[in-house]
């Protein structure tokens, strides 16, 4: 075994990708899993029926704040097929945060939000399972908690942790005040954006099997061993004990970051009881007990000279979170970066409350923080009487507005004009409430779209077989964003094979450990260490066939060089395996990494009842080289949607008097069905990052959410002359600016 | 495990007489609502009897010229049938409003009449719940409201009926045909079918135990203007914040005929004969939809979450009218 690395200390200026033969990157493939997919060959992990498994129900807390003092499981116990109820003190009531495997909180005591689990019925089968949990006896003492955010915002303190540095809780430069008496135009706006679930389509399950003293672990994780590390500390173990295998997981968004409850109860019942167990979450579980995107309430202050450039940019965040949890949302993270303008504050403080924990959920920050800020350069350009993409232009940063740092690539400004071209802009309705189509109104908006783009450390395998084949191996998974493809893709690029030779295997937390699946950096830093397996793959079959690596052409199994012609076959023996890596470097703190868009939408409101319908869409990315056209215009498209349900429809609701979650399945949680979602117009521009990485990638995963809802918000005001400002935007709140009936 | 016995007779008499040996059982066809119910502990039943064998799939005209429709008639078999859809566009159009193309696939017409609630707190068997269990009360009532009744309330409930297609049965006229485990025939109209909370918002219906819907029985078809404009949170697989069902025919300028029923507002399908009567031998006008809507919102009283739903059924059954008389606006 070899290993080959990649440290991006200085932009990567040649990408062998640029000289593949036949290349597939770029291409529009098709998902090499998909028909294992649509078959139901691909196996979740609830999908897995070992001998003799048990079936565990979660017993979760029925009080928002307080303390269990007593579980009486006498009458569960003596029903048929119960075969236990399991307290333990290893139990979490929280699910892990992504990166450290540091383990959550423990305990089944202490009861810090409604839903917490507290125990875990095992019977031979699940209907057993969970009648048996509905005859649990809790007894419980109830303490005041805090459930309403908004009603408690003066508690407001600053978060404790910036995580690792990702999240900057306070920032500062200039003297906003005196730059708000002196800005010609000044919008000073409060937004809300509520609580929210992943509601991703596979719920959380874990199956736990033990085998000769080593744990093996089916789950939906989007980081198998991250969640293997958070296992093993629960558990007391060494990571080495336990193997977490996620190779398909049925959407992630965030939600399945670290550790779950299921899975540690999952363990510690297989372990005790001498089976293995599987624990499926309901879908009211997976609302109340796994993890939310927590409520926000933003204040919004831009000041601007007469010729529409900003002089102030002011963006106060107050979210919620269980006490004693690091993570918040970090709604200014686009805010440093997005505009110029000289007088600055981007500030977050926390509110503790008693709900489920807060964890990411795509686009953490950008996703609401983007919402409110191009909703309120919308209200600037219309102070200004600037379009509002003109407003974008004369604010276009040279470098990055906080530190003193260059943009590694940043094509916002490409995106906004292209955008607007392909949208029909010019055509747009300018002034708002006027447009109107029988019963609807009618309206366009424009926004724009940022991601900060990651790189971390990844490993890779990478083997060509004695028979030709490629197989690549990562712990890496794939959470539906098209991981398989891609690094198929490089693979067969980079080593001149065909596609259909090219295995990948993935999420098998015995392979190399990679950087998980999350924050838009699979495909990049994954990605990346594969293309430096690949790279020296490529140099070990140069020296085999005695070439000059730089002078050596792969294709269709065959290196050619000059004087030399040779199936790859006859230089790998029985077979070379490399593992590749990637490391940060200098490039990442030299350079800000950001991928941009911009989007434009046509929005219908009923003039009689407020019904909001998105009848048009654009948007145009930038985002580095674009590896699979079709995968990332399915992400593209994706973070639209979310966008759209963001803007609309999604809202989480805690009952303030008791913190239950009221509308906790998907008949009333409202994510957009298809009748919600138009045709959907992606471009990507073309675009190369050098600094990024060899691949000259950005991540696509979470762009399309972020200012998605803001271009609707923008829309919606434009079709009606309504600003809402608490999302979402439900009928409701538009009617009474609504003409009246008779009109 | 809550155990259950399942049986699936043949015939009607058979059904009727397992129902009569087995007090407390249910009868389920679809089970597109019961078995959410049973998964979740809220509903117990000890004997299920299955009437999917039972010979009601067939729409057949009445010799006075309405529609006989089978109990077990699928929703999607009885939005799309010809004559459903020629003279009755009004069902069509609510059978398709509501939950979604797998949901109708399955849901039959009888279950669908009697389908519960969508209370966010009947589904939740940590809170208190009347119709649930009879005096816990009522979380609706100050608490988070939104999909919740205005009209036909009681202290002890608001929770609003949830299907689009009972909508329409009642702006029809629909009959409920039943047969009693003596033998017997019965016949009800929706509003008789129904019961309002009251002190005991537990019981949804006024059957009989072991009464069996065998048929929903049309009128003649109103050689009207019929509609069906349901309003929700999003556009599809969502229950109405309100619904107007509307059939109305103009003559010479006048009113001569008008039926409506709403959904989304009361604890079941709603109808005002007043207000319909206030509109016959007028000439339509937006002033005199409004006066409609006056009478039919007169009870109205929202919870707090829910009052928008006081304007958004004026303007819209304003509106309805509007595009159903062809008035000028």
């Amino acid at each position: 075994m070899m290993d080959a690395s990649v440290k991006m200390d200085a932009p990567f200026e040649h990408s062998l990708l640029d000289e593949s033969p036949m290349p597939t990157i770029g291409r529009e493939i098709a998902r090499i899993d998909g028909p294992r997919k649509v078959s139901g060959a691909a196996r979740y992990a609830a999908e897995h029926f070992p001998e003799e498994v048990l079936h565990g129900v979660l017993l979760r807390a029925p009080v928002g704040c307080g303390r269990i003092s007593l579980v009486d499981a006498t009458a569960a116990l003596a029903m048929p097929g119960v075969l236990a109820v399991i307290r333990d003190e290893r139990m979490i009531r929280n699910a892990g945060d992504f990166g450290g495997d540091a383990a959550p909180v423990q305990g089944v005591e202490e009861v810090a939000y409604f839903g917490q689990p507290i125990g875990l019925v095992v019977a031979d089968s699940l209907e057993r399972a969970r009648a048996a949990s509905l005859c649990v006896r809790v007894s419980f003492e109830s303490q005041p908690g805090v459930f309403d955010m908004m009603a408690a915002r003066d508690s407001a303190l600053p978060p404790t942790d910036d995580i690792f540095g990702l999240f900057l809780i306070h920032t500062e430069q200039g003297d906003v005040e005196r730059a708000a008496g002196e800005a010609q135009a000044l919008v000073d706006t409060v937004w809300e954006t509520p609580s929210q679930n992943h509601a991703a389509m596979e719920p959380h399950a874990s199956v736990a099997i033990w085998k000769e003293g080593r744990l093996t672990l089916h789950g939906s994780y989007q980081s198998p061993v991250v969640t293997r590390d958070q296992l093993a500390t629960v558990m007391g173990l060494p990571p080495s004990q336990i193997r977490v295998l996620s190779p398909f997981v049925g959407g992630g968004f965030g939600g399945k970051l670290g550790v779950m409850p299921e899975a540690v109860a999952a363990a510690i019942a297989a372990q005790q009881l001498g089976r293995p167990v599987k624990v499926v979450m309901t879908r009211q579980q997976v609302f109340e007990t796994t993890g939310r995107r927590p409520m926000t309430r933003q204040r919004i202050r831009l000041g601007a000279n007469s010729d529409g450039r900003l002089t102030l940019v002011q963006h106060e965040t107050i979210t919620d979170q269980l006490e004693g949890e690091v993570f918040f949302e970090p709604a200014g993270l686009a805010t440093h970066l997005l505009y110029a303008g000289e007088n600055r504050v981007v500030d977050h403080k926390v509110v503790r409350t008693n709900k489920q924990l807060a964890v990411s959920m795509r686009a953490p920050g950008e996703a609401v923080g983007l919402l409110t800020l191009e909703c309120a350069m919308d209200e600037l350009a219309e102070a200004l009487s600037l379009d509002p993409i003109e407003l974008r232009l004369r604010n276009e940063p040279k470098s990055h507005p906080e530190m003193d740092m260059p943009f590694s690539s940043r094509a916002l400004v490409d995106c906004l004009r292209q955008g607007a071209a392909r949208f029909g802009w010019e055509r747009r309705n300018t002034s708002p409430g006027q447009m109107r189509d029988g019963d609807w109104l009618v309206g366009h908006g424009v926004a724009a779209a940022a991601r900060g783009n990651l790189f971390g450390p990844s490993r890779v395998r990478a083997t060509i077989q004695g028979d030709g084949r490629v197989v690549v191996e990562t712990e890496m998974t794939d959470i539906g964003t098209g991981t398989y493809t891609i690094l198929a893709q490089i693979a067969a690029d980079l080593l001149g094979v065909p596609l259909k030779q090219v295995e990948v295997r993935l999420g098998d937390t015995d392979d190399p450990r990679s950087a998980g699946s999350g924050g838009s950096w699979g495909a990049t830093t994954s990605g990346s260490a594969l293309y430096a397996a690949c790279a020296e793959l490529r140099a070990r079959l140069a020296a085999a066939a005695g070439a000059c690596v730089d002078a050596v052409t792969l294709t269709d199994g065959i290196l050619t060089a000059p004087g030399i012609s040779r199936p790859i076959t006859e230089l790998v023996g029985n077979g070379l395996s490399v593992e590749g890596a990637t490391e940060p470097g200098e490039s990442n703190r030299r350079f800000n990494q950001t991928s941009y868009g911009a989007h434009f939408c046509e929005v219908r409101v009923n003039a009689v009842t407020g019904e909001v319908r998105v009848s048009r869409w654009t948007s145009v990315f930038a985002a580095g080289r674009i590896l699979n056209l079709q995968t990332a215009i399915s992400q593209a498209i994706g973070g639209v949607v979310f966008g759209i349900g963001g803007a609309l429809t999604e809202e989480l609701v805690h009952d303030p008097r008791t913190g239950k979650i009221v509308n906790r399945d998907l008949g009333e949680y409202h994510v957009p069905a298809h009748a919600d979602i138009p045709a959907i117009d992606i471009q990507f521009l073309e675009e190369r990052d050098l600094v990024a990485n060899p691949l000259h990638a950005k991540g696509v995963g979470e762009l399309g959410v972020c200012g998605a809802g803001a271009a609707i918000a923008n829309a919606v005001y434009n079709a009606t002359g309504v600003r809402v400002r608490q999302f979402p935007i439900t009928l409701d709140k538009l009617l009474p600016g609504l003409p009246a009936i008779a009109e | 495990m809550i155990a259950f016995d399942y049986i699936r007779p043949a015939d009607e008499t058979a059904a009727l007489q397992a129902a009569t040996e087995r007090p407390g059982a249910r009868f389920i066809a679809g089970g597109t609502n019961l078995l959410d119910l049973m998964k979740l502990g809220i509903e117990r039943p000890r004997h299920l009897v299955d009437i999917g064998a039972l010979d009601l799939r067939e729409v057949t005209e009445t010799p006075g010229g309405g529609l006989r429709i089978g109990a077990l008639v699928t929703n999607a078999a009885l939005a799309a049938h010809p004559l459903v859809r020629q003279r009755y566009p009004v069902l069509s159009q609510a059978i398709l409003a509501g939950a979604s193309g797998q949901l109708r696939n399955k849901a039959t017409t009888a279950g669908n009449l009697l389908q519960r609630t969508r209370c966010y707190f009947f589904y939740d068997p940590a809170s208190p719940c009347n119709k649930r269990e009879p005096g816990a009360g009522c979380s609706a009532i100050g608490g988070f409201n939104r999909i919740m009744a205005i009209l036909g309330t009681s202290a002890h409930c608001i929770a609003s009926h949830p299907s689009d297609m009972a909508v329409a049965m009642r702006v029809l006229d629909a009959r409920v045909e039943t047969r009693l485990p003596d033998g017997q025939t019965g016949s009800h109209t929706l509003e008789a079918l129904y019961r309002l909370p009251g002190e005991t918002p537990h019981v949804d219906h006024r059957l009989a135990p072991g009464e069996l819907i065998t048929a929903v029985v049309l009128p003649p078809p109103p050689a009207r203007q019929q509609s069906y404009r349901k309003v929700r949170d999003r556009a599809s697989y969502a229950f109405a914040l309100v619904s107007v069902a509307a059939v109305v025919s103009v003559e010479e300028e006048r009113i001569t005929e008008a039926a409506l029923a709403f959904g989304g507002v009361g604890p079941m399908p709603w109808r005002n004969r007043e207000a319909e009567a206030l509109l016959v031998g007028q000439a339509p006008s937006a002033a005199l939809f409004e006066r409609c809507a006056d009478v039919v919102l007169a009870e109205a009283n929202g919870h707090g979450g829910n009052d928008f739903k006081v304007p958004l059924l004026r303007r819209t059954l304003v509106s309805c009218l509007t595009k159903l008389t062809g008035a000028e606006p």
